[in-house]
Parts: C-alpha cells; sequence; structure tokens
C-alpha cells in the first residue's frame, strides 16, 4: 500500500480553505500550518499563466528527514505515510534542515509537527480534511497500489509532475498540470 | 461517517489530545497506533448554516472531548455547498473564538464618535433604546427609525421595526451591490437572477465573466461548478483589467479598459445579431423588440468598440462565435457586486439581453429555474399600514428600485428643508455602514444627525464606535435562527441551532428583538415564549419538525414540476409588461429611461492617477472576518497591486509601503504595501476591499493594509434605481507618510 495525493493545478483556485481545514481539523496552532499554497505566475502583459499549487509534505519513499532522525521519532507508518512520534521527538530540527519542500515546523508543544495525509480519518474510512473539504475538488487521494484509487485513476488520465524530483526523495504528492 | 464503534476505539486512545497549546501534548502517552495522532474524539454533530457571508452554506459543528467547539464541515446535502464549506466557512470557529468580540451591552457616555461607552445591563440598553424609539415616534413618526441589516437578525428587528411602524428595512447588498443586477433581469426577463444565483455553471460549455472574480470570490456553489465546467471542457471568457484567477483558468482573457465594458457588450449584441448567431427560434417565440435591438446596434461594430475598450476586433468576433457554438449552455454572467459607474443597471441589461439573444435563460447550462419553499410566519397580529416610506425622500426617482436604498435612507438622514422624511434612529444589525456605505463624510454627517443609532454586533466594529447603545450578539455558533430558504435547483432548509451557550453576555437577536418589544408594547408581535417553540410550528408547517431538522440539518423537497429548464416549444409567460422576454424595456421607456442600453464614456484618470479597483479575497467577506484569527493566519492585510511599468515609474518596489492619496485629497489612514505585478493594467490598481481597520479594539486587523471605502468620495448614482456606482474613483501614491492634517476627513 502506498498512499499519495494528487492536486490538479488547472482547477485549484489558491483559496487556501485546505489550509484552514488542516488547522481545524488537527488542532495545528493559530499562526503555524502543515500545509500551504503556492502560486507561480509566468509570461509578460498579456500573456500570462498561473499555476496554482496546494503543498504539504510529499511523503517521500526516500525521505531524508526519516533518514536523518536522530531518535526515530520520524518514521514511516501504514501505506508509506510519514509520520513523526511527538514523545520521541527531542526537537532538533535535523528533519526540518532536510526536508527539501520546507513541510516541517517546530511545534509550540516542544516537537516537530508535519502534515499526517490525516492518518486518523483514512483509518476511518475518510479522506483527509483537504481533499474533502475543497471547494474545486482539486485534490485526489488514494492507494498507488489500487489501480481503482482516486489518484491511480486521475494519474492515468492526466499529465503530471513532482517537486524536486531531482533530491531523489521519490515524493508523493503529484501535482497535475 | 465515523462508526459509534470506531469512535469508542480511538476516543480510549485520544483523552486529552484535544486542547491546543502548550504542554498538552505531553499527556499523550499512546501513540503505538498511527491513528493517535491528533485524534477525532467526538463524533456528535450540530446543524448549523454559515453566517460568515451571504450564501448561507449548511453544515455541521463538531465539539471535542471537553465539549467545546472543534471544527465545522459542510452538510453532504446542501445544494449551496455539496458538503464542502469554503475557507471562510470553514474558519467560521474563529468567529466564536476571537477575544475581541463584544462582551456585554454598551450605552455612551461622551460625544457620539468618541468611542466612550460604560457597560449596561440588558434592561437599562433596552429601556434606553425604547424610550428613544417613542419619542422619536412621537415628535416625527415611526418611519423616521430604519434598519439596516446584513445578518441573520435582521428578521426579527425587521418584524419589530414593522410593528413599531416603519417599513424602512434596508441592506447594503442592494444599492451597493446587486441592485442594479436585478432590475436589469427584470426588465428583461420579469425575474430577478436571486440568490444563489440560478446560473447553471456544472453544466455550461462558455462562462463568460464580466469582472465577476469566481475563486476569489467564494460563493461556494459557484466555485465548484465552475471547476466542474473546467472539468468537462467548458471555454471559459473573462472580461477583467485584471488578471484574476478565473482569468487564469480561462480560454480568453480580454483586459477591457475599465469603465467600457458597455461597449465591448454592444458589439458582442451587434456581431451574434448581424452574423445570425443569435437562437431564432427561442428569440422570435420569447422575446420583444427584437427589430427594434437589431436596428438600435447597427453601427456598434467591434471595429467601434476596440477603440474604446482596447479589445482587439477579431478577439471580440471569435469570443461571440465561442459563445455562439455554446449556445444555449452559455452563460453571460450577471455578475453579484455589480456598482461600478452609475450605468449599472444598463450594463446588467445589455448582459440580460445577450443571454436571450443566445437563448440560455431557461435552458440546461444557461439559468435554470429555481424553486424554494415558502415558510410561513408564526401568527401574529397585522402590521400596522406606514403612512410613509424612504420614497418620500425621493420623489419621482428610483421607481425601478425594489428594494429600499442603504445609501438612500443614509442621505436622507442629513436634515434638509428638502426632505419629506429625514430619518432620526438608526437600528444597524451586521453591517459596518462605515466600510459598506461610500462616501464616508456622508455616512458620518448622518450619524451626526441621528437621535438613536443602536449597533447589534458581534464584533467592535467601526460603526459601534459611533453608537449610542451597543448589543453584543453571540456568534452563528451560539444561536437558533430564522429557517433558512432560498432559491435552488430543489426547494430546501436548513436548521441552525447552538452548538454552545452564548459566551460572555452576548444573546441572540431574536431574544433581542423579543426582549425590546416588551418595552415597545409590542410584544403581541412576539407571540411565542421560545424560538424553539417558534421554529417547530414553523417547520411543521411544511411537513418536517425541529426535531428532524436537529438530525438531518437539511431538508429536500421535490419540486412541484419537473420544469427546471423550459420544455420543447413550452408556452412561457414572462413577468414583464408584454409577457415576453423584453429586448426592448417597455418598463424602462415608461420611467423616460434608454428603453435599449447604449454606451456612455466615463471620467478617465488624471494624470499621474490610477483608477482604484477593489475585490475580494477568498479568505474573507467585506470587512466582517478582518480579525477573525483563523482567517487572518492566512491573509491578514491587503496589498495594491501596481502594474510593473507603473512601478518602474515611480521606483515602487513589492513590500513597499504606500499611502494613497485619490481625485477629492483624501489620504489613506494606513499604508497599504505594493505588489508590483504583471496582472493588471497599467491604467488601475486593484487591492482586496475589507482592510485598513481603525477600530483599535480590532487589534489583529488595526492598521492592518488600507480601506478603499475611505477613497471612494465620488459616488455615481445610478438614476435608474439608485446605485451607487463606487468605480470612478481614482488615486495616487505618496511614498512618505503623509502629514497628520492630510488624513483627516
Amino acid at each position: 500500500m502506498r498512499y499519495a495525493m494528487a492536486v490538479d493545478t488547472k482547477k485549484c483556485v489558491g483559496c487556501s480553505d485546505c489550509v484552514v481545514a488542516c488547522q481545524t481539523e488537527n488542532n495545528v496552532p493559530i499562526g503555524y500550518c502543515r500545509e500551504w499554497v503556492v502560486e507561480v505566475m509566468s509570461g509578460t502583459y498579456p500573456q500570462l499563466e498561473i499555476e496554482i499549487r496546494s503543498e504539504r509534505c510529499n511523503h517521500c519513499e526516500n525521505s531524508p528527514c526519516v533518514r536523518c532522525c536522530p531518535t526515530g521519532a520520524s518514521h514511516y507508518s501504514n501505506g508509506g505515510i510519514v509520520l513523526v512520534k511527538p514523545d520521541k521527538c527531542i526537537g532538533c530540527g535535523a528533519c526540518i534542515a532536510s526536508c527539501p519542500y520546507d513541510a516541517r515546523y517546530p511545534h509550540p508543544g516542544g516537537y516537530v509537527d508535519k502534515c499526517t495525509f490525516c492518518i486518523h480519518r483514512i483509518l476511518d474510512g475518510m479522506q483527509p480534511a483537504c481533499v474533502a473539504v475543497c471547494p474545486t475538488k482539486c485534490m485526489y487521494f488514494g492507494d498507488l497500489d489500487d489501480p481503482a484509487s482516486d489518484v491511480s485513476v486521475i494519474l492515468k488520465k492526466r499529465k503530471y509532475k513532482t517537486l524536486i524530483p531531482e533530491a531523489g526523495t521519490k515524493p508523493h504528492l503529484y501535482f497535475l498540470i | 461517517m465515523t462508526s459509534r464503534r470506531q469512535f469508542i476505539k480511538i476516543s480510549a486512545y485520544g483523552a486529552g489530545a484535544m486542547a491546543m497549546g502548550a504542554g498538552v501534548f505531553g499527556a499523550v502517552k499512546h501513540l503505538s497506533a498511527p491513528a493517535a495522532e491528533n485524534l477525532v474524539v467526538d463524533t456528535s454533530r450540530i446543524p448549523t448554516y454559515c453566517e460568515v457571508c451571504f450564501w448561507k452554506c449548511a453544515g455541521w459543528v463538531y465539539k471535542n472531548e471537553q465539549g467545546k467547539i472543534w471544527k465545522i464541515t459542510g452538510n453532504d446535502e446542501d445544494l449551496n455547498c455539496n458538503g464542502r464549506l469554503c475557507p471562510r466557512g470553514t474558519g467560521g470557529v474563529g468567529m466564536y473564538y476571537d477575544d475581541d468580540r463584544l462582551q456585554t451591552p454598551l450605552l455612551r457616555v461622551g460625544e457620539r464618535g468618541a468611542q466612550t461607552f460604560k457597560p449596561v445591563s440588558w434592561d437599562e440598553a433596552f429601556a434606553y433604546i425604547s424610550e428613544k424609539m417613542k419619542q422619536i415616534a412621537k415628535e416625527h413618526g415611526p418611519e423616521c427609525i430604519a434598519l439596516f441589516t446584513h445578518g441573520s437578525g435582521g428578521t426579527y428587528f425587521g418584524d419589530l421595526l414593522k410593528a413599531f411602524g416603519s417599513p424602512n428595512i434596508t441592506a447594503p447588498s442592494y444599492a451597493q451591490c446587486r441592485g442594479p443586477r436585478e432590475v436589469g433581469f427584470i426588465a428583461t426577463f420579469g425575474e430577478e437572477v436571486g440568490s444563489p444565483e440560478n446560473t447553471d455553471i456544472r453544466d455550461t460549455k462558455c462562462l463568460v465573466l464580466i469582472g465577476s472574480h469566481i475563486g476569489e470570490n467564494m460563493h461556494n456553489g459557484q466555485v465548484q461548478e465552475m471547476s466542474d465546467a473546467i472539468d468537462k471542457g467548458a471555454a471559459i471568457i473573462t472580461v477583467d483589467p485584471r488578471f484574476s484567477t478565473a482569468a487564469s483558468k480561462s480560454k480568453y482573457w480580454l483586459p477591457i479598459k475599465p469603465a467600457t465594458d458597455n461597449a465591448l457588450l454592444l458589439a458582442w449584441i451587434h456581431e451574434i445579431i448581424y452574423k445570425e448567431y443569435y437562437d431564432k427560434k427561442y428569440v422570435e417565440k420569447y422575446c420583444f423588440g427584437f427589430e427594434q435591438l437589431k436596428g438600435h446596434v447597427r453601427n456598434f461594430t467591434p471595429e467601434w468598440a476596440y477603440g474604446i475598450t482596447t479589445i482587439a476586433p477579431d478577439i471580440i468576433r471569435e469570443t461571440a462565435k465561442e459563445m455562439a457554438n455554446a449556445s444555449p449552455a452559455v452563460i453571460i454572467h450577471p455578475g453579484r457586486h455589480v456598482t461600478w459607474y452609475g450605468d449599472d443597471t444598463q450594463r446588467s441589461r445589455a448582459i440580460a439581453i445577450l443571454n436571450a439573444l443566445l437563448g440560455s435563460w431557461g435552458r440546461r447550462g444557461g439559468f435554470f429555474r429555481p424553486e424554494k419553499v415558502s415558510i410561513p410566519s408564526f401568527p401574529h397580529p397585522p402590521f400596522p399600514e406606514p403612512s410613509r416610506s424612504w420614497r418620500n425622500a425621493f420623489p419621482n426617482k428610483y421607481k425601478l428600485a425594489d428594494l429600499a436604498l442603504a445609501s438612500g435612507i443614509c442621505e436622507a438622514t442629513i436634515p434638509s428643508t428638502a426632505r419629506d422624511c429625514t430619518f432620526k434612529g438608526w437600528i444597524v444589525n451586521g453591517t459596518n455602514l462605515i466600510e459598506t456605505l461610500p462616501d464616508q463624510k456622508q455616512t458620518l454627517t448622518a450619524i451626526q444627525s441621528l437621535d438613536l443609532l443602536v449597533v447589534i454586533d458581534t464584533m467592535p466594529m467601526e460603526i459601534t464606535g459611533w453608537a449610542d447603545v451597543v448589543l453584543p450578539e453571540c456568534t452563528y455558533l451560539e444561536r437558533y435562527d430564522s429557517i433558512r430558504t432560498g432559491p435552488n435547483r430543489k426547494p430546501q432548509v436548513a436548521l441552525r441551532m447552538p452548538a454552545s451557550e452564548p459566551l460572555y453576555d452576548t444573546k441572540p437577536a431574536a431574544w433581542m428583538a423579543k426582549e425590546l418589544s416588551k418595552h415597545l408594547g409590542l410584544e403581541d408581535y412576539f407571540n411565542w415564549t421560545t424560538i424553539e417553540e417558534m421554529l417547530d410550528w414553523q417547520l411543521k408547517q411544511i411537513g418536517s419538525s425541529l426535531e428532524e431538522m436537529k438530525r438531518i440539518g437539511v431538508k429536500t423537497f421535490e419540486r412541484p414540476a419537473d420544469d427546471l429548464y423550459f420544455s420543447d416549444n413550452e408556452e412561457v409567460e414572462f413577468f414583464t409588461p408584454t409577457g415576453k422576454i423584453e429586448l426592448y424595456s417597455t418598463s424602462f421607456e415608461a420611467e423616460g429611461f434608454d428603453p435599449m442600453p447604449i454606451y456612455t464614456p466615463h471620467e478617465e484618470p488624471p494624470q499621474g492617477f490610477y483608477r482604484l479597483i477593489y475585490g475580494r479575497g477568498p479568505a474573507h467577506t467585506f470587512s466582517r472576518t478582518a480579525n477573525n484569527p483563523n482567517l487572518t493566519d492566512i491573509m491578514d492585510e491587503n496589498l495594491l497591486w501596481v502594474n510593473l511599468k507603473v512601478a518602474k515609474l515611480w521606483g515602487l518596489a513589492s513590500g513597499q509601503p504606500v499611502w494613497l492619496k485619490n481625485q477629492d485629497g483624501i489620504v489613506s489612514e494606513f499604508p497599504i504595501k505594493v505588489r508590483v505585478t504583471e496582472r493588471i493594467r497599467w491604467d488601475s490598481v486593484y487591492m482586496v476591499h475589507g482592510f485598513g481597520h481603525a477600530d483599535k479594539r480590532l487589534r489583529r486587523s488595526y492598521g492592518k493594509g488600507t480601506s478603499d471605502t475611505k477613497l471612494i468620495t465620488r459616488v455615481h448614482i445610478d438614476p435608474i434605481m439608485g446605485g451607487t456606482g463606487m468605480r470612478g474613483n481614482f488615486v495616487t501614491f505618496l511614498t512618505e507618510k503623509p502629514a497628520e492634517t492630510e488624513v483627516a476627513l
């Protein structure tokens, strides 16, 4: 089982609903976030393009954060989801420095926090909060090993990319372009 | 949905994990199973519908293990949101947790506007208000008290005012927003567009947006359907001086010169008629005045429009063809905030005419026929017949306005020998008139002329600082309100019930109005003991009950007939004077207005000035949300979009603070940071509306960004219905902080 997410940059309007829903669902303190929205503009007036991406932890198959964690707090969980055990984390920040996607933040509770793909919801048969709330339905989630999953189906149909593939992290967050 | 079994399993792991803040997580000792991180511990849910904007999406409020409000999610059954709230709805919890909320009734002790208040009991507040209201009624008549409302509580204060004898109930959402659109569509189709709009975006093949920035405005259902339409390959045509988010999703972006939309619309009408793209059968069967229209637009060629709009003739032709190819599954979107230049009703007419020519009204992918449930009022004595209304203040003017004008009542509050009705009392519910009405000087002059200003709000918005009495309302998460009913593809009703007891000494507007009615001797009009009793009675009249609604939140009814769209050859009677879709408006003609839209040139920015355009950001609803902790976390200030070339000319860099001065010498109170971008024309600047709060009690939003309203001092009134055109203001940059004297209003 390999959980993954695809975000359709052609439909995303960058409203940040995913960010707010993640914050409330996971009690992320105000002023911090597990996910964020990036807008990249190219071209010159009037020939312009914008790519809008809802970004979060890439849940990499080859995660620098897991590799460099001195206590084993960062680990792979069900379906390759990268998680942090707060009680094992000493807050050293090595993982934050190693992540090419800047996906982790120091939680004021004294440990490092990040996206969990809402594993508590997945195990309950629900979608991650960001996917469930998105008004544009631009996010697709599921198991790459299941050809019928939403994410497998859309990746078969559409052109996509990953971020910083040259880092060799084998990310599980795809962007439909 | 979480099963009961799983709920028990997870809550066993999760004690103590829900609370926020440092130290709490130390209590989490489990974590052997991955499911234990940030736990779902309570699946009990309370129905609500959102109050963060007018879309009123239905949802569920979830509470955490401590019984505190945790999160809000959409109700899957609700057609307004389809189970997905927008960022503001999701962040609605921030309204409840905002520690800057109003907490207790306040009575002014110093001069009006000096912001000196003393906390009083509810009884003292009501006694003061009722005494003043009686005095005004005695000296001037009960009609001289008006209600301004943009919130659910307005229903109850509206009933109170009607019982008191005043018909003057107004919402700024009419003359400051969608009014011209409704009047334009009523003149054409005999029906308004309504809210939520009856646009069939999910099935459209071509969506034309004229200054409408769906995706930045989070009109939830429309954003969702635009995304569906993109999935299905619909062509979007966006007409906007700014490369909006919607423009970035479009097949065509037409960066029109601002204030010239009517020329483009007339050229499209010309092209569609003279290339014979129009739906001949539909026009012949349903429309009135085609030959007059054809003659009227003869000279409005794409070449003519090019010189005015800067949109090339071939693009005008291509986009007209694109619409025709999609016909009748095409929507020239009516927009929502349409009070721009003072000829907005005529622009809305041109939009309605285009839709009529392409046969989209009443057709799949165009405009559907909405249905709604009508809910009877709880029995009460008949309201007294008022002897005069706001219209008496404007003899022979704005006759086609079908609702009261907030700006008109404001104007008629300033004493004048020419006025028949001078308002003496305002009750303001859930609308920050200082930031809502243009021309702040007029608003403040009017306020200073009042004998009574009562403000009901959850937050210390600027308007509360001018009040005589401030009544702190609890948020929508702490109260019952009227049953939501609104037009949609299927009729639905939704319930809002409290998820928490009101915090502090706050109360629901329904309770306030009922208590105040006792002080005024009008308690017969609030003839229910509890609001639950009233809601249950109402729900039983339509075949439901409070008990059922508490369980399901939203109830869907079947349409009385299977008539979402016109059927082939259906005989349709339109509610216009001719019974037809009026391409030539007989009602406009009768009132002395142009029966067909024309293009009128508007003033252009002087040298060194730029047209001030404003709009919406997806995380905010006007100024209402500006202090919401969850939403300020997403966006806490507005930025000034400045074209790259203009920035070079002025030596401006992104992030640099500037003050703005308008054509009348009015200077912004706070600086705004520049955003240098190619995404806007060189003749305009843009900002999101609702920032630059000047009330220090709003600690998160005070002085963040700039208020566009303050710079909108020149207002172009629509002669047809009194809408306040607000886009004829021009600003220039001040890179140094201006001297204090220049800032004064």
